[in-house]
């Protein structure tokens, strides 16, 4: 069993990968888990903002099929 | 030297240089603007007659060594809101008089002749008032050319374009930068305030003696605490890394993504438009085309968050290119090129008007009839011939969202104070909303950015979309926000001080350095608190009430996309923030 979701980076966690991607997934993936496949090195750029569908969501949260997953290393500014 | 007060009457065209007296002597920037107009000003004063007065500050550590110090304070009595206001801005003009000795510089009065606009003179021991009629009906760089040309680079200048002189409500009072490139005291109509005085430039000249700064009682103390203090910026992943890499408009991606980015004149908390307005595209469009960017507002910023922006061609277009500047005219209006608001915002900076109250005009503009989504080149050639013209049409944008509203029978007005919302959507962001409604300055972004922990996670989490937590959190945003006005520092070391505990017992160290005396955080937190009270005060006495400490009603009644939000407080959840 998988899940396709659709993850956007942002700021600097663009660099060498992508702006926007449909991806799978195994069922029951957490936001760490997808963020560790696609390769984030978030030891250098500590994660930020972690949002699905438009709403914050923490590390463990187990995403589910058609999911918006977004996400930021910390941003800033007024 | 002591520092001392240099007073000014328009009304004689004379000055004095006061000794500071000892209730004032412990306050600097936003602190001790809003305790003169607060003790001076008559609240019920109309802001354009000769009763008000404005008040120019430098923070308590401007023209020292301290990184991200430059700031400056003015404060008067707002054409726009009718409340007092604090108006904060870069530049160079707060460490030349901070160098100068100058602890305050009060403006009183109106010319007995107006027939003509002065230039005001700030040197050693002097003040000099002259008329200026070349400088009339010239724009700011024109402006700053004839005073570069007259003095030197190191002289401060603060100055008003056409629509300061016509004094319309969205002018703001410009202010030089340390490469040549202009900053603004704005909201609020501080420009208008200017141009009722007569007043076209003011230049502030420290060149020539007290080189070293603003004096420090103990310089060891200073230098290891400013030490502590620059380290933690520029640890900080976000005054660190991303605000130079992004600059604030960084912000477009993740507001959008939270759904709280205004769209549409306020009708959407989603923009289609946000890839091609982002920070991530302007940095790329940066770097292809050569420009810069890292800029700093004012001397000693360590951040860099402004930049320099050209075109395709590599020919310079834009600095100080800002998020709120590209949501009002990118999101909130609908021009989707980058370029296009660039030219918008430089010709705006030559004429020296609000990026928040004329874009969300022009936003405004839209529903009155006025002009089509999105069509920049219409929104340029109203701002250069109609606004600068002081046609009808350019008054009628030049009065700013409030007025516009009244005259054309709209409903869907997004103001609190009769002062434009800024680029967060309250009902999406509620914190922030708080914010807006319970500052004494109208809806203002920096008052208390609640935004940084609603969306950015900073200073931990809370949760946007819920009520919960937020008058608490726009309340200790707020007092803190006071206290850092105060001190002359960029509100973005607010970043650092809420992640990184180092930062702020720094910050202090460097103030009781400075002085020689033993603040702790309670006592800046204090300040604070005495702040915001005498502000609300003198709101209170101007005629404003509870009243006018509330949204836009549409907002209660209008769910906003994409999270279908409504601004749910009631009044006595919102007239609880005054309650400490």
């Amino acid at each position: 069993m998988s899940i396709t979701i659709t993850v956007k980076l942002f700021a600097q966690y663009r660099d060498g990968l992508f702006k926007v991607k449909e991806m799978t997934f195994p069922k029951g993936s957490t936001a760490i888990y997808v963020i560790d496949e696609i390769g984030i090195d978030h030891s250098k750029l500590p994660i930020g903002v972690l949002m699905v569908n438009g709403v914050h969501v923490e590390e463990d949260f187990v995403l589910e099929n058609g999911n918006v997953f977004t996400i930021f290393p910390k941003v800033g500014g007024g | 030297m002591a520092d001392k007060i240099y007073r000014v009457d328009m009304s004689n065209l004379s000055f004095k240089i006061e000794d500071v007296p000892d209730e004032w002597m412990g306050l600097g920037g936003r602190g001790l603007t809003s305790t003169i107009i607060a003790a001076e000003v008559d609240p019920e004063c109309h802001p354009l007659g000769p009763n008000n007065k404005m008040v120019f500050a430098p923070g308590l550590l401007s023209g020292t060594s301290a990184a991200n110090s430059g700031r400056n304070s003015l404060g008067l009595k707002s054409p726009l809101t009718g409340g007092i206001k604090e108006s904060n801005v870069g530049g160079t003009i707060a460490g030349v008089m901070a160098k100068l000795g100058v602890k305050a510089l009060i403006i009183e009065g109106i010319p007995k002749d107006d027939s003509t606009f002065y230039h005001i003179h700030v040197s050693q021991n002097k003040v000099e008032i002259v008329a200026c009629p070349e400088l009339v009906g010239k724009n700011n760089y024109a402006v700053l050319d004839a005073m570069e040309e007259k003095y030197n680079k190191k002289v401060a200048v603060m100055t008003i374009g056409l629509p300061g002189e016509q004094k319309m409500l969205i002018s703001n009072i410009s202010v030089r930068d340390p490469k040549g490139k202009l900053r603004s005291h704005g909201r609020g109509g501080t420009g208008a305030v200017m141009g009722s005085k007569k007043i076209k430039c003011i230049t502030v000249d420290a060149a020539k003696f007290n080189e070293s700064g603003a004096s420090i009682v103990d310089p060891e103390k200073f230098k290891a605490a400013s030490k502590i203090f620059t380290k933690a910026l520029q640890d900080n992943p976000i005054s660190g890394e991303g605000l130079p890499a992004f600059g604030t408009n960084v912000l477009v991606n993740i507001i959008n993504e939270a759904g709280g980015l205004p769209s549409h004149n306020f009708r959407s908390g989603f923009s289609e438009n946000a890839e091609e307005i982002c920070g991530e595209t302007m940095a790329e469009n940066i770097k292809e085309r050569g420009g810069n960017t890292t800029h700093g507002c004012h001397q000693g910023c360590v951040i860099q968050c402004s930049q320099t922006y050209n075109d395709k061609e590599g020919n310079y277009l834009t600095s100080g290119f800002e998020y709120e500047m590209i949501w009002a005219f990118g999101a909130n209006f609908g021009i989707k090129d980058l370029d296009q608001i660039a030219k918008i915002d430089a010709l705006m900076d030559d004429l020296g008007v609000d990026a928040i109250e004329t874009g969300v005009t022009i936003g405004l503009a839209v529903d009155a009839g006025l002009i089509e989504f999105g069509d920049g080149k219409r929104a340029f050639e109203i701002l250069e011939k109609d606004v600068a013209g002081g046609t009808p049409l350019g008054r009628i944008i030049g009065s700013g969202a409030g007025n516009l509203g009244k005259l054309y029978g709209l409903v869907r007005v997004p103001v609190v104070k009769n002062q434009s919302i800024p680029a967060y959507e309250p009902r999406a962001i509620k914190g922030q909303g708080i914010t807006y409604v319970t500052t004494p300055m109208g809806a203002d972004h920096t008052a208390g950015y609640a935004v940084a922990t609603n969306i950015l996670n900073s200073g931990g989490h809370v949760d946007p979309l819920s009520k919960e937590g937020q008058v608490e959190l726009s309340r200790n945003l707020q007092i803190a926000s006071a206290a850092v006005d105060s001190t002359g520092m960029c509100i973005f070391v607010a970043f650092p001080a809420l992640d990184e505990p180092e930062c702020l017992p720094a910050l202090i160290d460097m103030i009781n350095a400075r002085f020689g005396i033993s603040l702790g955080v309670d006592d800046v937190m204090n300040l604070g608190k005495n702040i915001l009270k005498t502000e609300h005060e003198f709101n209170l006495k101007a005629g404003l009430t509870s009243a006018d400490d509330r949204v836009p009603e549409f907002m209660k009644y209008e769910a906003l996309p994409p999270h279908n939000a409504i601004w749910d407080f009631t009044n006595e959840e919102i007239d609880e923030f005054w309650n400490f």
